[in-house]
Protein backbone atom coordinates (compact mmCIF):
# COMPACT_ATOMS: atom_id res chain seq x y z
CA UNK A 1 0.00 0.00 0.00
CA UNK A 2 2.65 2.53 0.83
CA UNK A 3 4.91 0.98 -2.08
CA UNK A 4 2.32 1.84 -4.32
CA UNK A 5 1.75 5.51 -3.14
CA UNK A 6 5.36 5.87 -3.28
CA UNK A 7 5.50 4.46 -6.95
CA UNK A 8 2.69 7.64 -7.69
CA UNK A 9 4.53 10.24 -5.92
CA UNK A 10 7.39 9.33 -8.22
CA UNK A 11 5.83 9.16 -11.48
CA UNK A 12 4.12 12.12 -11.00
CA UNK A 13 7.54 13.72 -9.80
CA UNK A 14 9.64 12.18 -13.26
CA UNK A 15 6.20 14.00 -14.96
CA UNK A 16 7.16 17.39 -13.18
CA UNK A 17 10.79 17.07 -14.06
CA UNK A 18 9.88 17.16 -17.83
CA UNK A 19 8.17 20.31 -16.90
CA UNK A 20 11.06 22.03 -15.03
CA UNK A 21 13.03 21.15 -18.48
CA UNK A 22 10.76 22.03 -20.86
CA UNK A 23 9.38 25.46 -19.30
CA UNK A 24 9.66 28.56 -21.22
CA UNK A 25 9.35 31.27 -18.36
CA UNK A 26 10.64 31.59 -14.91
CA UNK A 27 7.56 31.36 -13.53
CA UNK A 28 6.73 27.77 -15.19
CA UNK A 29 9.98 26.87 -13.68
CA UNK A 30 9.33 28.16 -9.80
CA UNK A 31 5.70 26.78 -9.81
CA UNK A 32 6.72 23.12 -10.82
CA UNK A 33 10.07 23.46 -7.92
CA UNK A 34 7.10 24.40 -5.39
CA UNK A 35 4.87 21.57 -6.44
CA UNK A 36 7.93 19.26 -6.53
CA UNK A 37 9.35 19.98 -3.12
CA UNK A 38 5.15 19.12 -1.90
CA UNK A 39 5.46 16.16 -3.52
CA UNK A 40 9.29 15.68 -1.92
CA UNK A 41 7.76 16.44 1.22
CA UNK A 42 4.76 13.49 0.80
CA UNK A 43 7.17 11.20 -0.09
CA UNK A 44 9.71 11.51 2.98
CA UNK A 45 6.35 10.96 5.53
CA UNK A 46 5.32 7.65 3.16
CA UNK A 47 9.13 6.43 3.63
CA UNK A 48 9.11 6.80 6.98
CA UNK A 49 5.90 4.94 7.30
CA UNK A 50 6.68 2.08 4.57
CA UNK A 51 10.29 0.97 6.55
CA UNK A 52 8.16 1.54 9.96
CA UNK A 53 10.45 4.53 11.08
CA UNK A 54 8.00 7.75 11.53
CA UNK A 55 10.40 9.95 12.86
CA UNK A 56 11.33 11.04 9.32
CA UNK A 57 8.28 13.53 9.81
CA UNK A 58 10.60 15.93 11.62
CA UNK A 59 12.09 16.16 8.16
CA UNK A 60 9.33 16.54 6.28
CA UNK A 61 8.12 19.56 8.39
CA UNK A 62 11.24 20.88 7.84
CA UNK A 63 11.41 20.51 3.84
CA UNK A 64 8.11 22.11 3.79
CA UNK A 65 8.97 25.13 5.74
CA UNK A 66 12.51 25.60 3.75
CA UNK A 67 10.55 25.03 0.33
CA UNK A 68 7.76 28.04 1.47
CA UNK A 69 11.07 30.28 2.21
CA UNK A 70 12.97 29.58 -0.80
CA UNK A 71 10.16 29.57 -3.35
CA UNK A 72 9.35 33.49 -2.35
CA UNK A 73 13.12 34.34 -1.72
CA UNK A 74 13.54 33.61 -5.47
CA UNK A 75 10.11 35.00 -6.73
CA UNK A 76 11.62 38.23 -5.07
CA UNK A 77 14.97 38.02 -6.39
CA UNK A 78 13.83 37.98 -9.65
CA UNK A 79 11.13 40.66 -8.93
CA UNK A 80 13.46 43.67 -7.84
CA UNK A 81 16.56 41.90 -8.72
CA UNK A 82 18.15 42.01 -5.01
CA UNK A 83 17.40 40.31 -1.77
CA UNK A 84 16.20 43.37 0.55
CA UNK A 85 20.13 44.54 0.41
CA UNK A 86 20.36 48.28 1.43
CA UNK A 87 20.62 51.00 -1.50
CA UNK A 88 22.65 53.70 -0.67
CA UNK B 1 -10.45 -3.62 13.03
CA UNK B 2 -7.00 -3.47 10.95
CA UNK B 3 -8.86 -4.78 7.99
CA UNK B 4 -11.10 -1.92 8.47
CA UNK B 5 -8.10 0.53 8.85
CA UNK B 6 -6.43 -0.62 5.66
CA UNK B 7 -9.18 -0.44 3.73
CA UNK B 8 -10.09 3.15 4.46
CA UNK B 9 -6.72 3.71 4.24
CA UNK B 10 -6.25 2.38 1.02
CA UNK B 11 -9.15 4.66 -0.62
CA UNK B 12 -7.74 7.62 0.92
CA UNK B 13 -4.23 6.49 -0.56
CA UNK B 14 -6.18 5.58 -4.24
CA UNK B 15 -8.02 9.15 -4.32
CA UNK B 16 -4.49 10.89 -3.41
CA UNK B 17 -2.39 9.01 -6.30
CA UNK B 18 -5.26 9.48 -8.77
CA UNK B 19 -5.05 13.26 -7.85
CA UNK B 20 -1.37 13.81 -8.05
CA UNK B 21 -0.72 12.08 -11.10
CA UNK B 22 -3.60 14.25 -12.49
CA UNK B 23 -2.71 17.31 -11.81
CA UNK B 24 0.94 16.35 -13.08
CA UNK B 25 -0.46 15.24 -16.30
CA UNK B 26 -2.35 18.84 -16.41
CA UNK B 27 1.02 20.72 -15.33
CA UNK B 28 2.72 19.48 -18.60
CA UNK B 29 -0.37 19.54 -21.13
CA UNK B 30 -1.88 23.23 -19.91
CA UNK B 31 -0.80 25.44 -22.33
CA UNK B 32 -0.14 29.29 -19.63
CA UNK B 33 1.40 29.95 -16.79
CA UNK B 34 -1.84 31.01 -15.41
CA UNK B 35 -3.81 27.54 -16.39
CA UNK B 36 -0.98 25.26 -14.47
CA UNK B 37 -1.51 27.03 -11.41
CA UNK B 38 -4.35 25.02 -11.44
CA UNK B 39 -2.77 22.07 -11.02
CA UNK B 40 -0.30 23.09 -9.29
CA UNK B 41 -3.07 23.68 -6.88
CA UNK B 42 -4.99 20.67 -7.00
CA UNK B 43 -1.49 18.84 -6.32
CA UNK B 44 -1.05 20.86 -3.38
CA UNK B 45 -4.44 20.68 -2.07
CA UNK B 46 -6.21 16.84 -3.06
CA UNK B 47 -3.12 15.22 -3.14
CA UNK B 48 -1.96 16.13 0.38
CA UNK B 49 -5.60 16.17 2.05
CA UNK B 50 -6.13 12.66 1.38
CA UNK B 51 -2.48 10.74 1.75
CA UNK B 52 -2.26 12.54 5.22
CA UNK B 53 -5.93 11.60 6.01
CA UNK B 54 -4.88 8.36 4.85
CA UNK B 55 -1.58 8.17 7.27
CA UNK B 56 -3.24 10.06 10.05
CA UNK B 57 -6.22 6.64 9.87
CA UNK B 58 -3.34 4.40 10.41
CA UNK B 59 -1.69 5.78 13.22
CA UNK B 60 -4.03 6.05 15.75
CA UNK B 61 -3.67 8.93 18.29
CA UNK B 62 -0.45 9.96 19.28
CA UNK B 63 2.51 12.64 18.85
CA UNK B 64 2.37 11.04 14.67
CA UNK B 65 -0.69 12.54 14.10
CA UNK B 66 0.01 15.98 15.99
CA UNK B 67 2.79 16.21 13.17
CA UNK B 68 0.99 15.05 10.17
CA UNK B 69 -1.67 17.96 10.90
CA UNK B 70 0.96 19.97 11.32
CA UNK B 71 2.28 19.55 8.02
CA UNK B 72 -1.23 19.73 6.71
CA UNK B 73 -2.04 23.53 8.13
CA UNK B 74 1.38 24.46 7.02
CA UNK B 75 0.97 23.52 3.44
CA UNK B 76 -2.81 24.24 3.27
CA UNK B 77 -1.32 28.18 4.22
CA UNK B 78 1.58 28.47 2.24
CA UNK B 79 0.14 26.80 -0.92
CA UNK B 80 -2.55 29.49 -1.85
CA UNK B 81 0.11 32.31 -0.66
CA UNK B 82 2.79 31.32 -3.45
CA UNK B 83 0.39 30.86 -6.01
CA UNK B 84 -1.06 34.05 -5.64
CA UNK B 85 2.56 35.36 -6.04
CA UNK B 86 3.48 33.84 -8.82
CA UNK B 87 0.27 34.72 -10.78
CA UNK B 88 0.64 38.65 -9.38
CA UNK B 89 4.64 38.92 -10.28
CA UNK B 90 3.61 36.69 -14.16
CA UNK B 91 0.76 39.73 -14.34
CA UNK B 92 3.33 42.49 -13.49
CA UNK B 93 5.75 41.51 -15.85
CA UNK B 94 3.06 41.56 -18.95
CA UNK B 95 2.37 37.40 -19.63
CA UNK B 96 -0.43 37.50 -21.61
CA UNK B 97 -2.93 34.68 -21.34
CA UNK B 98 -3.15 32.29 -23.93
CA UNK B 99 -6.66 33.99 -25.82
CA UNK B 100 -6.70 37.11 -24.73
CA UNK B 101 -5.88 40.43 -26.82
CA UNK B 102 -3.34 42.61 -25.78
CA UNK B 103 -5.03 45.46 -25.64
CA UNK B 104 -7.65 44.22 -23.18
CA UNK B 105 -5.06 42.88 -20.31
CA UNK B 106 -4.37 45.10 -17.72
Amino acid sequence: MYLAALIACGISGILILIRIILGKTTFDRVLAINTLGTIIVIGIALHGFYTGRPEFLDIAIVYALINFIGTVAVLKLFSTGSLGDIKK
Amino acid sequence: MEFIKDIITGIFFFIGSMSIIIGACGLIKLPDVFSRIHAAGMIDTGGTAFFLLGMIVQSGWSLITVKLILIGIFIFFTSPVTSHITANLARQKKIIPVGKKIGKLL
